[in-house]
């Protein structure tokens, strides 16, 4: 793999930009491979990464069924925070906020981590309440937020409007260190390094049946023949029950359409995150000048990366409550993915009752944000067969000892 | 947006005046039961691409549960049915091995 630098950049220059090489090969999938990874999302790249880069595992495959990075991983709003109430999530969600800090160096690849600070608005007493008390959470656990007064907030975001008639805002949860990154660069940053490895990323490879013998996987079938394995990671969000069901297991997911849109471009007017988890909408601003706009899930089991028009209205009727200009804005696209929920809406990293396989998913409608930290946890889970410290909470026995990790009550519930 | 029929009131509407209510047909586990089985009620689903045989409650409407039999592939409503059914009745399962027939959301 030739490095991107500023002498690569610039040599190309005289030269017209001939040089290039791909960033990652078209690979055909060999007949073995001491891992495989189904799903060539942010998650599952980061993942083969971390195998290779920390535990020395290269002989790997991801197998994706469309191409790479283009389910979730390019359909999220691309918002990066760790201030979660629980102490596993926290430390999980926080790895993954430092790693990004510096992963445009490790991949050498930019993935346009932007710091920019985040705010979560509390539009309630009971929010208000609840942001205080996830600030000392905060604070206990090493994440640096802080709650903030409503003329702090006006200070943060100009175009506010604090005193709307129904959801006045009453303060903010205030994560400096918060931000955005750029989603797709994230996975070409993924890809491009395991590439480099060796590994081989198949794209338009579905996985068709997984191969059981003894209670052990012995291999998958794809579209592309069978590949043997003796370790298989499924990382693949909205589809893990499917997957789950070949191997003869279920999980606790349902899987349900998020949507997102986002704005005609406009001039710089908002230059940090904002989250208002009341009305279930969330907001920042990306480089072209497009708002980038989220709301809440679909109620229905959903397939189908559609969703339900109501959904949309609702979030934009709120937020331009909250932000009166957004009213005269054009909406450009808007597009849904499919999520993976938990009843306690927090990941799995698990073994299964299946030997040699395991489960990434769960990470609903928060996932981008925690791409490095679970890559991280899940490559420790493959190459060591055993959770580590990040991912011991995550496990699936903790639905059987009622021993759950409670954000959808205790942190709002957008992401 | 799909449209519902309301088995107990027969009103036909869109989403927005019902409220899922998720799997159905699940048994519930009661004393007695390995902690396998009751792990299963509680969190285990079926989450089906494909159909899915699930709750509804006509929440702006006349209140009552009922449920739909509905593919989570092509959003479409194969019908719904009373809330004292245990299963889809035959005019339904014959909508279902009909589309089945003709592609992937009937699966």
């Amino acid at each position: 793999m030739r490095r991107y630098s500023l002498f690569a950049l610039a040599r190309e220059a005289l030269r017209g930009h001939t040089g290039w090489g791909r960033a990652w090969g078209a690979a055909a999938p060999r007949a073995a491979y001491d891992a495989i990874i189904v799903g060539a999302g942010g998650h599952g790249l980061a993942t083969a990464y971390y195998l290779g880069r920390n535990h020395g595992l290269r002989n790997v495959a991801v197998l994706e069924k469309g191409w790479l990075g283009g389910g979730n991983t390019g359909r999220n709003t691309t918002i990066v925070r760790s201030n979660y109430l629980q102490d596993a999530s926290a430390a999980i969600y926080e790895k993954a906020r430092s790693l990004f800090e510096t992963l445009s160096q490790d991949l050498n690849f930019n993935v346009m981590f932007s710091p920019r600070g985040l705010l979560m608005l509390a539009q309630t007493e009971h929010e208000v309440r609840g942001y205080r008390r996830t600030a000392h959470a905060n604070a206990l656990q090493g994440v640096e937020t802080a709650f903030i007064p409503p003329a702090r907030v006006r200070e943060l975001v100009p175009a506010i409007r604090l005193e709307g008639p129904r959801y006045p805002v009453l303060g903010a949860l205030w994560q400096a260190r918060g931000g955005t990154a750029r989603h797709d660069a994230v996975a070409w940053g993924y890809a491009r390094a395991c590439a480099a490895m060796g590994m081989d990323i198949v794209e338009n490879c579905a996985v068709t049946g997984i191969r059981v013998a003894n209670g052990a996987v012995t291999g998958v079938e794809t579209t592309k023949g069978p590949i043997a394995t003796r370790r298989l990671g499924l990382v693949v969000a909205g589809h893990s029950s499917v997957l789950a069901g070949m191997a003869g297991f279920r999980l606790p997911i349902e899987s349900l359409c998020l949507q997102a849109l986002v704005s005609e471009p406009v001039k710089p007017c908002l230059d940090v995150v904002v989250m208002a988890n009341t009305v279930h909408g969330y907001i920042s601003q990306s480089d072209k000048g497009e708002m980038v706009i989220g709301g809440g899930t679909d109620g229905f089991n959903n397939y189908s990366q559609r969703g339900s028009w109501h959904h949309v209205e609702e979030t934009l009727r709120a937020l331009t409550e909250t932000f009166p200009m957004l009213s005269r804005l054009k909406m450009l696209r808007q597009w849904g993915g499919i999520v993976d929920m938990t009843g306690d809406r927090s990941p799995i990293l698990s073994t299964t009752p299946v030997d040699g396989i395991f489960v990434n998913c769960g990470w609903g409608t928060g996932g981008f944000k925690a791409i490095p930290g679970s890559g991280w946890a899940m490559a420790e889970l493959m190459a060591t067969g055993a959770p580590g410290p990040l991912a011991a909470a995550f496990t699936l026995n903790r639905f059987r000892e009622g021993r759950f990790i409670d954000e959808s009550v205790a942190a709002g519930v957008a992401h | 947006m799909l449209m519902l029929t309301c088995p107990a009131c027969g009103v036909t509407a869109e989403e927005t005046e019902f409220a899922a209510g998720g799997e159905a047909h699940r048994r519930r586990e009661g004393p007695g039961s390995s902690e396998e089985a009751f792990e299963a009620y509680l969190f285990a689903r079926a989450n089906p691409r494909g159909v899915h045989l699930e709750r509804w409650r006509h929440a702006f409407g006349c209140g009552k549960w009922f449920h739909a039999a509905r593919s989570t592939v092509t959003l479409e409503v194969f019908g719904t049915y009373p809330a004292d059914l245990g299963a889809p009745p035959e005019a339904i399962l014959a909508a279902i091995r009909a589309r089945a027939a003709g592609g992937e959301g009937g699966r």
